[in-house]
């Protein structure tokens, strides 16, 4: 574990000033005003906020799937302008972001077929990656003849076979029931720990930031900023019954929920409620 | 449960027997020589189709029909994934295919007789494929079009480059609607064919109705009408089996969306 802590050395992801601003005129909607946070190389990092404060928006400007309005996101050094090579992008809807018409193995197969790697290491690639996610025995499976936390995990084992240094999810584990849940957190734990992999986890649900993340980015109601980011001191490993019994999990879970109710008032309050407008790029 | 089954699959064997012997009783009671017994028609077609004119007639008519449908497929998937794919070709290119495919194909068959300088397969061909093409183009943009946005920004995020997005996404998302369009253009492939060789020919189904109009032979006529209604059939059956087996996956697929 001390191996993890010296990996925190470099930083990989730097987002500065970044606003996003669906439409022109008098139809524009503002999803993201200003929000700036960096992520460390091998950090776990959780955004939350309320829901409809651009969260996805947000990921999917990380991403490069989306051009922001204003702002920088720097990956390694290097603007991002369209999806980097070492990133990978894991969605709320597996159930649509994978080919009903191909195998599990097809599926993950498919972002490696146009990588400069050997046929075989492409096998073992896929054959890796659904083995660290428990579906060594459905390779040959259809993913709709799978669960839905199967099927979510058959996209993971995607995105690690593209070997990204950078995973990002977009509230992967929103649609599947509880108990699923709790073992997708700990398999994305594990993953991290195995692959060496940095996560930025978007999230609506409190308690899975806090119980993931090794720093929280709480954001406030749209059009949004950063709120508060907030470093987690929990002990690794982490584990479902241990960590969420302590002290500190229970005050950063309050904490944390003091925050994005507060937001919520805000809005139900004053809806209109104007805030400073800031300078493009000027402000801190 | 079993008991059904077993009830449903006597009436699917009964009644077309039924109809068969009603058909039969009703054409020796008429004793027309337009309307001939139905024991009749079927001596007669076993001794054309099956035997003697199965080589000069049959055959020429089931190439015509293959070679027209396999031009129809080729065109409508080559031309449908790009439109389906960019709003702007659709913007310029819809308002032709609406045109073309409201043309009823009789209307284009002397035309095509004339521009092509030929009664030969090269008319007939060209004939079958052009209406051939509509219900499979129309449905291969609509597949397209249909294909899951969220599967779309998968392969962008993985920057899978275009040509193995076509193969791997928008074809595969598309087959289904792709089948369901083939299967329009069979059964119009047959119904252009027997047209195409009315009108102009030296061989073919479409031509033996022609000639045995003209020379009063009913027999042949009606031995020439089951054929060309068994070949429908056929078509369609062999099409759904292969449907099946290839897209075995939508079926599941659905059933587990259910």
């Amino acid at each position: 574990m001390a191996s993890r802590l010296a990996s925190l050395a470099g930083l990989m992801l730097e987002i500065t000033h970044l606003a996003k601003t669906y439409g022109e005129g008098a139809k524009a909607t503002e999803a993201l005003r200003d929000v700036s946070f960096t992520v460390e190389d091998g950090e776990f990092v959780c955004v939350v906020g309320p829901s409809g404060c651009g969260k996805t928006t947000l990921l999917k400007c990380v991403s490069g799937l989306l051009r922001p309005t204003r702002g920088d996101i720097v990956l390694r050094g290097n603007r991002v302008t369209e999806p980097p090579e070492e990133m990978a992008l894991v969605f709320q809807e597996y159930g649509r972001s994978l080919m009903p018409w191909a195998s599990v193995r097809n599926n993950v197969l498919l972002p490696l077929r146009h990588k400069p790697i050997r046929r075989d290491e492409r096998g073992q690639l896929v054959e890796e990656a659904l083995e660290s996610v428990g579906l060594t025995r459905f390779i040959d499976h259809y993913p709709w003849q799978l669960s839905g936390g199967m099927q979510q995990r058959v996209a993971i084992a995607r995105a690690l076979a593209y070997q990204p240094s950078i995973l990002l999810m977009d509230e992967p584990f929103a649609s599947v029931d509880a108990q699923t849940r709790g073992d997708l957190e700990d398999l994305v734990l594990d993953v991290r720990d195995e692959f060496g992999i940095t996560i930025l986890f978007v999230t609506h649900d409190i308690d899975e930031s806090v119980y993931l993340s090794d720093r929280i980015v709480v954001l406030a109601q749209a059009p949004t900023k950063v709120k508060e980011i907030i470093p987690v001191d929990l002990p690794s490993p982490r584990d479902q019954i241990e960590t969420r019994r302590l002290e500190t999990f229970a005050q950063l879970r309050e904490h944390v929920y003091r925050l994005i109710k507060r937001e919520k008032a805000k809005k139900q309050q004053a809806p209109e409620l104007p805030e400073p407008v800031p300078l493009s790029g000027t402000e801190v | 449960m079993s008991q059904r089954r077993a009830l449903k699959i006597g009436l699917e064997i009964a009644v077309p027997l039924a109809i068969l012997a009603a058909w039969q009783a009703y054409t020796v009671h008429l004793d027309s020589s337009k309307f001939p017994r139905l024991s009749t028609i079927l001596v007669e077609f076993r001794d054309m189709w099956l035997f003697s004119q199965f080589g000069t007639h049959v055959v020429p008519s089931l190439e015509r029909i293959g070679l027209g449908l396999a031009i129809a497929v080729v065109v409508g998937i080559g031309l449908g994934i790009p439109i389906g794919l960019s709003r702007w070709a659709r913007l310029w290119t819809m308002p032709h295919i609406e045109f073309w495919r409201a043309m009823p194909p009789p209307a284009l068959l002397p035309i095509t007789v004339i521009l092509l300088h030929s009664i030969g397969n090269t008319q007939k061909v060209a004939f079958i494929a052009f209406f051939c093409l509509f219900p499979i183009l129309l449905n291969t943009i609509d597949g397209v079009r249909s294909i899951d946005p969220t599967l779309l920004e998968t392969a962008r995020s993985y920057n899978i480059p275009q040509h193995e997005r076509i193969r791997r996404l928008v074809l595969p998302a598309a087959s289904p609607q792709i089948a369901a369009g083939m299967r329009t253009s069979v059964s119009l492939a047959v119904i252009t064919m027997v047209l195409a060789e009315y009108f102009s020919s030296t061989n073919g189904v479409g031509y033996v109705l022609l000639i045995s109009k003209n020379t009063f032979q009913f027999t042949p006529m009606w031995a020439a009408i089951v054929l060309i209604g068994v070949l429908g059939y056929v078509l369609n059956v062999l099409f759904l089996f292969a449907e099946r087996r290839v897209l075995a996956w939508h079926r599941g697929w659905r059933a587990s969306q259910a």
